[in-house]
């Protein structure tokens, strides 16, 4: 990577690069970047602005991304609200049970699908990658969760989810490259499979294991849909369903004619603050965890 | 002539044929590559590893899969998860004759060729512009700003739509700010599409970049040389160098996108859409949603969504196929 970088960074100054057409192309190239930045904050500065004006700030069409009216009250109002706080937890809870069971099976999964001398290794490769390409469908999965009695339990939103394929190539490549004397020394010092895994293949993966862990545990953190269609009470919702009912409310009310605006608008700023308090752990891990991310981008590329 | 070659080639592919086939046995009957039971003995513990995931795929993934017969069957909900009786292609018949269906098929096709049109070029364009900046560190701030999208919950963007959209949001500030009447942007179906696909280039144009970003550094310097020695300027050596250079990764990319275009984003459309968009809204994954799990049609549900997944799976093998002809880029 680090060469590859200094590589490209030593080409830069090519001839040619003086003329006046280049120049000019240069300020626009930089403009145009500049907007496609300002393009990509806007909503986000639009939401923290928000979340902190006041109601006849918003109503009146005066926020743009600066607060208007500071105040803190809708934070208060949402944060006294105990049906938040328990779907919050909810969506804590399932992210983590469901990223531990996805890391477990990934892992066990990729590491035997790396075994290159293993009998059965294509089909299994096979088994999993024909599910990228055709899948059951919204139907049949609702027919099989209902039936095996997953509805209101955390089942449903954990275990149909709980391989990617896309993550587990991303694994399997990584545990290809890895030096195979290391795991035959081990072999020869008395160590079994689950041993050499444990000791010898899973200290050598923190990297990669750092990177599934954030993949899985960002797209549980997110994902309302499955929840949304096998729970049916409140106390069990993550806090993206909860968000979902807020924005569905406000927007039927809000069609619904000229009578309801003023529900709309008082959810306009709720709506604000619990979109601010749901991205808010992305957001701050987000800086710290960001090149862990374009890695494995990088590496499901490899071979895909 | 062309008959002689036509048997000789038979004859010599018979023999082939069986020359794999004894080769296999003798590897099976020697030591190199072992038998399932041998195989077994010596790798139990590997395999007893791909006990739980193999379990996953098979519950999760390819029980489903058999589920779609509900499609050629009655199916009754409390009954058997794979129906009761078979009907044939009634269900089929029927949704082939349902106005609606025709219409959400449209929709469907309509929103994943725009999608396509603007989602596949713009990460290019972006990566390329990226490229031309003499400055890392505001390249890898646009970077960082750019992905961020990528992260956010499908229902953060939906209610950052709404909001931005909304008859007070930053829009018809804009608007009424020239002097223009306030427009009701999300239950107007003239704006949907637009809509949609805008979002849908503001959430996925940075994170596009990154597969093109790392290709443009595997680009051959000599070639650029080569190419202002003949008077390339920069716009020919990016015509004529870069960008043959990454059209493995464009390919990759292309073949990815257009066997995912009918499954147009069902979550984002399920959150934003209303009965008054439906006439360009609505897409089959949500028409068979509402069919199927709002007024317990299952098996006509079911129906839809098979036709889907097979139109999904033609569509990829297909494109996958030409491009290996075409570009000699494919995904297997």
């Amino acid at each position: 990577m680090v060469t590859i970088d200094t590589a490209a960074s030593k080409r830069r100054p090519r001839p040619h690069a003086h003329t006046r057409g280049y120049k000019v192309f240069r300020v626009v190239n930089v403009t145009v970047l500049i907007l496609v930045m300002i393009t990509m904050l806007y909503p986000f500065l639009m939401i923290v602005a928000q979340s902190f004006s006041s109601d006849t700030a918003i109503r009146s069409g005066h926020v743009s991304i600066f607060p208007v009216g500071f105040n803190l009250t809708t934070y208060r109002l949402v944060m006294g609200d105990a049906t938040f706080w328990t779907d919050y937890r909810n969506t804590v809870v399932y992210t983590a049970v469901a990223t531990l069971i996805a890391i477990v099976l990934t892992t066990c999964y990729a590491y035997v699908i790396s075994k290159k001398h293993l009998r059965g290794r294509g089909v299994m490769i096979g088994i999993a990658v024909f599910t990228m390409f055709f899948n059951g469908g919204l139907i049949p999965n609702y027919i099989l969760i209902t039936s095996i009695g997953f509805r209101n339990t955390i089942w449903a939103i954990v275990l149909p989810n709980a391989i990617s394929v896309f993550n587990l190539l991303v694994m399997k490549s990584f545990f290809e490259n890895l030096p195979l004397e290391l795991m035959e020394a081990a072999q020869i010092d008395g160590l079994n499979t689950y041993g050499i895994l444990w000791y010898i293949v899973l200290p050598l993966s923190k990297a990669v294991l750092a990177t599934m862990v954030l993949f899985y545990a960002v797209s549980f953190w997110n994902s309302w849909f499955s929840a949304f269609l096998y729970m049916d009470k409140s106390e069990l919702f993550p806090v993206t369903v909860y968000l979902r009912n807020l924005i569905a409310g406000a927007s039927s009310a809000s069609s619904s004619g000229a009578g309801a605006t003023d529900v709309a608008q008082v959810s306009a700023n709720i709506q604000s603050v619990t979109m601010v308090l749901t991205v808010l752990p992305i957001l701050c891990i987000y800086p710290f965890v960001q090149r862990y991310f374009v890695s494995g981008v990088m590496l499901g590329s490899v071979k895909g | 002539m062309s008959s002689t070659t036509d048997s000789g080639r038979s004859v010599t592919a018979t023999g082939s044929g069986e020359k794999t086939r004894s080769a296999k046995y003798g590897r099976k009957k020697g030591s190199g590559r072992v038998t399932w039971s041998a195989a077994l003995r010596k790798d139990w513990q590997l395999y007893s590893l791909a006990i739980l995931p193999l379990m996953f795929f098979l519950i999760f993934r390819y029980l489903p899969m058999m589920g779609n017969i509900i499609a050629f069957r009655k199916f009754r909900p409390g009954g058997s998860i794979f129906g009761e009786k078979w009907v044939g292609l009634s269900y089929f018949s029927l949704f082939l004759n349902d106005s609606t269906f025709r219409m959400v098929f449209g929709n469907t096709l309509v929103l994943g060729v725009l999608t396509l049109i603007v989602c596949f070029p713009l990460p290019i364009i972006l990566a390329l512009m990226l490229n031309e900046l003499r400055s890392n560190a505001f390249k890898r701030l646009i970077q960082s700003i750019s992905y961020l999208p990528h992260f956010l919950s499908i229902v953060i963007i939906a209610g950052m739509l709404f909001q931005f959209l909304s008859l007070q949001g930053t829009v018809n500030q804009i608007i009424t700010g020239f002097g223009g009447t306030a427009i009701s942007f999300l239950s107007l179906p003239q704006w949907f599409r637009t809509i949609y696909v805008s979002s849908e280039a503001w959430q996925t144009i940075g994170w596009g970049t990154i597969l093109y970003l790392a290709a443009l550094t595997t680009v051959d310097e000599q070639l650029y040389e080569a190419a202002r020695l003949d008077g390339a300027n920069r716009w020919q050596q990016t015509w004529h160098v870069t960008l043959p250079g990454i059209r493995p990764t464009m390919m990759t990319l292309l073949i990815l996108n257009t066997g995912t275009f009918m499954a147009v984003g069902f979550e984002k459309i399920l959150l934003l859409y209303n009965p008054l968009t439906y006439p360009t809204a609505d897409v089959l994954s949500t028409y068979l949603y509402r069919v199927g799990l709002l007024s317990n049609n299952f098996s006509y549900a079911a129906a839809i969504g098979l036709f889907e997944s097979v139109i999904g799976l033609t569509l990829i093998l297909s494109s996958n196929a030409i491009s290996k002809r075409v570009a000699g880029a494919s995904l297997w």
